[in-house]
Parts: structure tokens; sequence; C-alpha cells
């Protein structure tokens, strides 16, 4: 130990051997990261990287740390420093002598920064008690590591976002209506002319109503469902008539929506924003991949043996594949032209193949979704039992689910034949998939457009198909709501009749089938895209089906309950590893992508079709946007003045214009910067390469006059504290040769 | 939680506090699990030292192909057999703990790696340090010639001043740019 530290301190921290040394501007730089790095350790948590990097030697002034090297050193907190707990005991008094020296008013001022400091540590540690399922995911990360934590405050995060939308919508819009009878309040609606359009047949069963078809109701959100809180159509309401004030619902609806996609788009882009710099970061540096690999690739939080076993195999094939893909590369490189066009050939085939496959897949989707949308435009008598009603019902979902169950096993059966390199072959999978998952939605919202719009005209006077949709923006929350509750049980009857019984023929069963098959992976990215999907149907569902959010955070709570058990139950991590770094990042990438994608039709459906005019808030509008400008014309003064230039063509252009600017300005600053860090780094292995040279030089001298004065004595202890930085050409002639510390923080 | 704490005087505690990164609960906690490991009539003297056969039992340990080289950093024993006391058991924890900063862990991840204990890594260091990653046994191991690609590459990317050893800045040039290893470097009781 002492050796070691000799070895480590005598140079960095003591005075060294050698004065000459102190003076190297590597050595001073240390000094002042030092220095800088107490500056900022009140803030150090999360700041440390920022200190460590930002220092660069050039900035340095030579003369300021030479004054008071001492001071400097004391100024950083003592659970910094690298020592074991008598050292640091010992330097702790040493600071408590000297801080008697200082004046009342700097002791007083350092005893409340320590007080503050503990207090601060104590709410810290109480807030973060109150944060949901900490104890849980404390469990998941010391059993399987962080790969497998980063999904689980993944679906953490969902949580709270659909939570928080609840609440949006719960307050803004649910709240007002339930309250305004209360505080003599008065809700008017006045129906608009149109006559045709206005009529709305109850879809409530009458009659006599079986059990049977409540469950119906309850799962597909017809009949008693139709006209509650949860649908869109039950929300008739023109203005609420408070005493004091009139609260304009419709315009609420509409901003509560914009809201919420705002909301959803501020956060997930907050949240993805860290792990984008540093994707970003790491991109350049392709060139540190191994190292990565072996100087971070153990995860220390695994507790469980299996997954320590897990962990070291799948190191050993990620190594393996990565020197694999040298080689693969290289022999790539090698390829004749006659093997390229047959493996370009070969792709484009498989390619086709692949679209093919898909466009199959969109157009079962559209089917299924005109079938069951005619089948539910039916009338009640004609309708079969009650399980074919639910099939029929549910069928868009089913098939949805069924060709994401399938298409991605076909796609990874592919993607072999095409002779990717093995990194390339599973992100290209993965894109596949994503692409499946979400256009499915895409086609799905398609179909329902196509089958809901209609051109205006005489055979068509609403805007919209009247007589088999009197109220469309409920029926399309319908089907969001059978999604999402499709969704959910599919997540629960997998886990219950696949992987449970899977886990058990694996176990106790010895044949060797079942031993090939194996138990079944917790794969990431599937996992990942299964919850994008539901948030997706949610955001695209919320417009439609209000209390969306709520059956989503439900949702959401107990699949975080089902993974864990079917994760620590059934499942083994995946041998493939997923690095919590790079998958953070892709999560919240497929998240953006969902939301991209859900605020088309919900736009879409804002600003071009025909709002119903049998039901909604916006009865009385053509279409829902109307209600914005109409809100606005009401205001006093000088602001509609002042909105509709805003909203003007000239406004849009100019704004653009200076976006665009603003972009550009940004791409040339990041390439600049680009450009810098690599003179840097040139220049620092140029320096590096100086240094060694002028330090072999130095020694020689220094030893040569040394060895003239007579004094060996001195060159013998140097050379016995440097034996283990010193296996190099030259070893009789240089005994410094490891410079103190190269300047390599860039 | 209340017998622990009058075992632990409350000068001593905040004392740990101010020297460790660990909050008052996980060194309450830490006490706790250390104290388990002795035997009853042992647990009230705080410098005794427990062998580093009982330490590696703990459960958050008894995996980690790094355990036998992360006692031996820690322990500040004489006679270099990885024995702990409680406050290098703190110490232990306060550097594998959420907030220590990078700086910090990279130190310790250094001396954890650098097997031979002569303050660089060098080829010897790096080959014991893959085989820990992938195992031990021979099948799980590289084969040399993969053993001699791989260590070739970690010494071009990290080798800054090509002196063919990974020295202590070089290695933490390198970890500040990993992004993975603040996260993965930790152990939580």
């Amino acid at each position: 130990m002492d050796s070691v530290d000799s070895v480590f301190y005598s140079e960095r921290l003591g005075p060294s051997n050698n004065p000459l040394l102190d003076q190297l501007p590597s050595y001073q730089s240390l000094l002042y990261r030092r220095k800088s790095s107490a500056t900022g350790s009140t803030k150090r948590r999360g700041s440390s990287r920022r200190h460590l990097s930002s220092s660069s030697s050039w900035k340095w002034k030579g003369d300021k740390v030479e004054e008071k090297p001492k001071a400097v050193a004391h100024q950083r907190l003592i659970c910094e420093l690298p020592k074991t707990m008598e050292e640091k005991r010992r330097d702790n008094v040493q600071r408590m002598e000297q801080a008697r020296d200082l004046s009342s008013w700097k002791q007083w001022r350092q005893n409340t920064h320590h007080s503050l400091k503990r207090l601060k540590e104590d709410c810290m540690e109480l807030l973060r008690r109150l944060k949901l399922w900490r104890g849980d995911i404390h469990v998941i990360e010391g059993m399987f590591g962080t790969g497998i934590l980063s999904y689980f405050s993944f679906l953490r995060f969902l949580v709270l976002l659909n939570f928080v939308i609840f609440l949006l919508m719960f307050c803004f819009i649910m709240l007002p209506i339930i309250i305004a009878p209360h505080t003599s309040g008065n809700a008017t609606f006045d129906l608009y002319n149109g006559r045709e359009c206005s009529n709305y047949p109850s879809t409530s069963r009458r009659g006599l109503v079986v059990f049977h078809q409540y469950i119906t109701d309850l799962l597909s959100g017809t009949g008693f469902l139709e006209e509650t809180y949860l649908f869109y159509g039950y929300y008739k309401v023109e203005s609420i008539y408070f005493p004091k004030f009139s609260y304009n619902l419709p315009l609420a609806y509409l901003l509560v929506t914009i809201t919420y996609l705002f909301l959803s788009l501020i956060w997930i882009v907050k949240r993805s924003a860290a792990g984008f710099k540093r994707n970003l970061v790491q991109d350049e540096d392709r060139f540190q991949s191994f190292c990565n690999k072996i100087f971070a690739g153990w995860d220390f939080c695994i507790t469980n043996e299996t997954a320590a076993r897990l962990k070291q195999s799948s190191l050993l094939y990620e190594l393996k594949t990565d020197l694999e893909e040298e080689r693969i590369k290289q022999k790539i490189a090698d390829r004749t032209r006659r093997e390229k066009c047959r493996i370009y050939v070969l792709r484009l085939v498989l390619n086709l193949f692949v679209v093919a496959v898909l466009a199959a897949c969109f157009f079962s989707i559209y089917r299924a979704t005109i079938y069951s949308q005619e089948f539910q435009s039916s009338q009640f008598d004609q309708r079969p039992n009650f399980i074919l009603e639910l099939i029929f019902e549910y069928l868009p979902s089913i098939v949805i689910t069924l060709a994401n169950f399938i298409t991605p096993l076909m796609f990874t059966l592919i993607i072999q034949f095409e002779d990717y390199s093995p990194a390339f072959e599973i992100r290209f999978t993965l894109m596949r998939c994503v692409f499946m998952r979400l256009a499915s939605i895409g086609v799905l919202l398609f179909s329902l457009w196509s089958q809901i719009t209609c051109d205006l005209g005489p055979k068509c006077p609403c805007g919209y198909k009247h007589s088999d949709y009197p109220c469309w923006e409920s029926r399309v929350g319908q089907e969001m709501y059978k999604l999402t509750i499709f969704d959910f049980i599919i997540i629960g009857a997998v886990t219950i009749f696949v992987e449970f019984p899977r886990k058990l023929i694996v176990t106790y069963c010895d044949c060797g089938l079942a031993k090939w098959w194996g138990q079944q992976e917790f794969a990431i990215p599937q996992n990942v895209l299964e919850i994008v999907y539901g948030q997706t149907i949610c955001w695209i569902g919320t417009f439609y089906c209000p209390l969306l959010p709520a059956i989503c955070t439900i949702k959401y709570f107990i699949v975080f309950y089902i993974k864990k058990m079917t994760l620590v139950k059934n499942c083994r991590p995946a041998t493939r590893p997923f690095r919590a770094s790079s998958s953070n990042f892709f999560f919240l990438v497929v998240l953006l992508i969902g939301l991209a994608l859900a605020c088309v039709p919900v736009i879409f459906s804002i600003a071009q079709i025909n709002s119903s005019r049998a039901c909604g808030p916006f009865m009385n509008y053509t279409k829902s946007w109307e209600v914005v400008p109409e809100a606005v014309s009401q205001l006093p003064g000088g602001l509609p003045t002042f909105f509709f230039a805003l909203s003007s063509e000239a406004f849009a252009v100019s704004f653009f214009v200076v976006t665009c600017l603003a972009m550009f300005y940004v791409i040339a600053l990041a390439g600049a910067h680009k450009r810098v860090v690599d003179q840097l780094r040139e220049q620092l292995a140029m320096e590096g390469r100086d240094k060694r040279f002028l330090i072999q030089k130095l020694c020689q001298a220094q030893r040569t006059s040394v060895r003239s004065a007579g004094v060996q004595s001195h060159a013998d202890r140097d050379r016995q504290s440097n034996r283990g930085a010193q296996n190099h050409d030259d070893p009789g002639g240089v005994f410094l040769a490891q410079p103190p510390v190269s300047a390599t923080h860039v | 939680m209340g017998t622990t704490a009058s075992q632990l005087q409350k000068d001593l505690l905040s004392e740990y506090q101010e020297l460790t990164f660990l909050t008052k609960q996980e060194i309450l906690l830490a006490h706790k699990r250390f104290s388990e490991l002795m035997a009853k009539e042992e647990r009230s003297s705080p410098s005794l030292r427990v062998p580093m056969e009982k330490i590696l039992t703990m459960p958050e340990l008894k995996s980690n192909p790094f355990r036998e080289r992360i006692c031996h950093v820690f322990s500040t024993s004489d006679m270099k057999d990885g024995s702990l006391t409680f406050e290098d058991f703190l110490d232990l924890l306060s550097a594998f703990s959420d907030s220590a900063t990078l700086e910090i862990k990279s130190h310790y991840a250094f001396r954890i790696f650098d097997f031979d204990d002569d303050g660089t890594l060098d080829c010897g260091d790096l080959e014991k340090l893959v085989n820990c990653l992938t195992g031990e046994t021979e099948d799980t191991r590289l084969n040399p010639e993969e053993m001699r690609q791989l260590i070739t590459n970690i010494l071009e990317e990290s080798d800054i001043d090509k002196d063919g050893t990974v020295n202590l800045s070089e290695f933490q040039h390198v970890i500040s740019r990993s992004p993975d290893f603040v996260s993965s470097f930790k152990i939580v009781l």
C-alpha cells in the first residue's frame, strides 16, 4: 500500500523530488485544475465532469498558483481526497486548527455553509424517499445492472407524464363541469340550425340488458360508457356561466390539447438533451470504443450471480464481435465486384420482400378496420353472439398485435442473409420494428379517416358521414380506448400464458428441445417499443377521450409490477446487453417519433376535419380551430390586431428566416468546435511527444551533473521510487521517464 | 434503526458524514451490515479488522470479479491481507456511492485495475483485467491472438504518450469520456 502511495503521491501531491519537474506546464496545469475544482466543489454533484474537462492549461497564468499552493489544497472537500479514513481525519484536524486562525466572520461563514449543506442533503434524501418505486428500482438495479434499470425509469417517467396530462385535463375540462351545478354556474349549449347533422341517436341499449353486454360495453367503450366523461361527446358545453365570469370550455379544451402535446415535447427534449449531447460526443470518438468496454465495462451494481455470469459472457461476446467486426470490415473492403453485385441484388430482393410484408400487414389492418367499423354501424339486432361481437369490435387491435408479433421474427430471420456488420444488423432490425409499430397506428387512423370523412356536397352536408358517425370524435376515442385496453390485456396475457409456462417447461423439463429453447430473454428494445406504442395511442386519444391519460397512468402503474415480476421470475437478461447511455437516448428518440406521429392526426383533425354537430364542445363551430380566432377577436384593445399579425404570412416567413439563420449559426459553431477539438487533440499528442523528449534530455543532463558532483545516493533514491514507471528503451539514461502528469484533460 | 443508531455515537456519525460521500442512513446501514459480519462479542470494538474472506461473503461483492482487488485497495492493514476495518469499509462505500466525484471513482478504479500495484496499467494488468471481465475459465477466455489484438487496440486508444502503458492521468482522461462509467462504478447496499 505504502509503495503504491509513493508512486501515486510523491510526484503529484507532495513536493516532487525534482524541482525542475515542478515547473513543467503539465504539473502546473494540474495545480490549476485542483484549484478550479475546489472552487466548484460546492456544486460538485454533476459538475465534476465539466470542470475536469474545462481546465485547459493554456489559459493558465504561471504566478498565481505558486503564491499559495497550500491554501489551494485546503479548499478541496475532505471527502474528495483519495485517502484512507485515518489520513482524512488527520487532514480534517489540521484544517480545524487552521480554521481557528481565521477571523470569526470567516469561521461563521464556513460553519453556516456546512450546516446548510447538511440541511440540503437531508432534504434531498427526503425527496428521494418520496420518489415513486425507489425501492423497487433500487433492487432491479442491484440485480440486473443499469441497462435494465433504464427501462424501468423510463416506465416511471411515462407514468408521471401521463399523470400530469391527466391533471391538466381534469383541472381545466372536467372540474368546471363538475362544479358548475354547485356554484350556481350555468352550462349552456344551443343547437345549431343544421338539423340533419345534429341528430344523435343514443347508443345505450334499451330494454332488457344482459349482463355480458355490460362487459362488451366496458371493453369497447360503447353503450353506457359512451355518454360519460370518458369521451369527447359528453362535453356538450358552449360556455359555463359562473356568478363572476364565464368559462369558455371549447377554448379551454383546445388549449389544453395543445398544452399537453407541447408539455410532452418539452419534457422529452429536456430529458434527452443530456443523452443527445453525450451521443454526439461518443459518435465522434469511435476510437474509444474498446476502452469504454474494458475500463467501464463491468457493472459494479450487479449482485445476482447469474446476472454476473451473463454479464461476463455478454462482455466476451461483445469483445469478440467487435474484434470480428474489424475483420469483417477488412473482408468487406476486399470484396470482388461480383460478390458486391450479388450482395446488393440480394439486399434489394430482401428489402422488396420486407416492403411487401409491410404492405400486406398494412392492407390487412386497413381491411380489418373498415370491416370492424361497418360492423359497428350495423343494427343491434343483426349482431351475432357476444364473443363474436367482441372479436369484431377488437379486430383492428388483434390484427395490429399479430402483425407486430410476426414481423420482428421475420425481420431477424431476413437480416442474417443481408450480410451487414453485426452492430448494424441490430440497429436495422430495430428500425424496421419501430417503423412497423408506429406505422400500423398510422394506417389504422388513415382507414378511420377514410371511413369518416366525405367531400362536402349535397350528399354530405356535414363534412363527415353523419348517418354512420353522428359523433365521430367519440368513435375515434373508442378505437383508441380499445387499443389501450387490448394492449394492456396482451401484456398481461403474454406474461401469464406464454412466459410463465415457458419458464416452467425449461426449468422442469430435461429434454433437449426445452433446453435449446431456453428461458425468455428480457429484450429491452421490444419492451420499450411496446410501451412507446401505448404512449403514442394515449397522445392521439387524449383529445377524443379525455380520461385516457388516467387509464394509461393506471395501466403503466400495473405494467411496472408485471414487468418487474416477469423479469425477476421468468426472464433472464438479454445476452446482447443494452448500455444505459445509449439506451436512454434510444428510448427518448423512439418516444419523440411517437409524439410526432401523434401530433399529425390530432392537429389534422382539429384544423381540417369538420367537427361533429351533434356532440362535443365544438358543435357550434365547423372546425375546432375556429374557436381560437373567435376568442381572439373578442379580446379588448389592440390585442386582436396583434394576434392576427402574429398569424399572418409575413410574420411566418420572417420567423422562419430568423429560425433558419439561428440554426445555421449553431451548425457553423458546432463545426468550428469540432475542428478545434481535432486540432487540440493533435496538439496534445505532439506535446506529449515533445515533453517526453525534453524530459529525457533534462534527466540525462541532470544526472551527469549530479554524478559529477558525486552525490550518488539521491539519484538512487529517485530510481527506486520510479521503478514501476520505468519500462523504456533506455533504462539507464532516463530515471524519470514518466512525466509527472501529462496534460491529458482536454 | 434505533438500535444501530445507539451503537454509533452521534459525533462519530457526523464525522463520517463529513469525511465520506455517504448520507446518515447509508452510514447506519453500512454499520449494521458490517457488524453482522462480526461475532457478537466483537462488535463493540471499532478498530477491529474483518478478514477478507468474511467481507467477500457479502452479496454485494460475492459475484464481483474484482472483489479481491477491491478489498486489497481499500485495506489499510500492514499485513496486506485485504482485511477491512469499519472505516475502510466506509471508504469503500464512499468511493462507490452515487455522489462520489468522477475523480475519486476513476482514481480507485485505476488502483483496482492495477493488479501488480506498480502505478501503471501495463500489458499484464490489461490482460488480467480482460480475463476478469470475460471470466477466468479456459473456454471463456479470449485466445492469445484476440487478446493481443485487443490490448493493441486499447493502448492505441488510451496511451496518449505512447509509452506502452496507461498511467493514471491517461486513464482518467479516457474514463472522463466514457458515459457509462459513473453510473456503473457503483455499489449499493
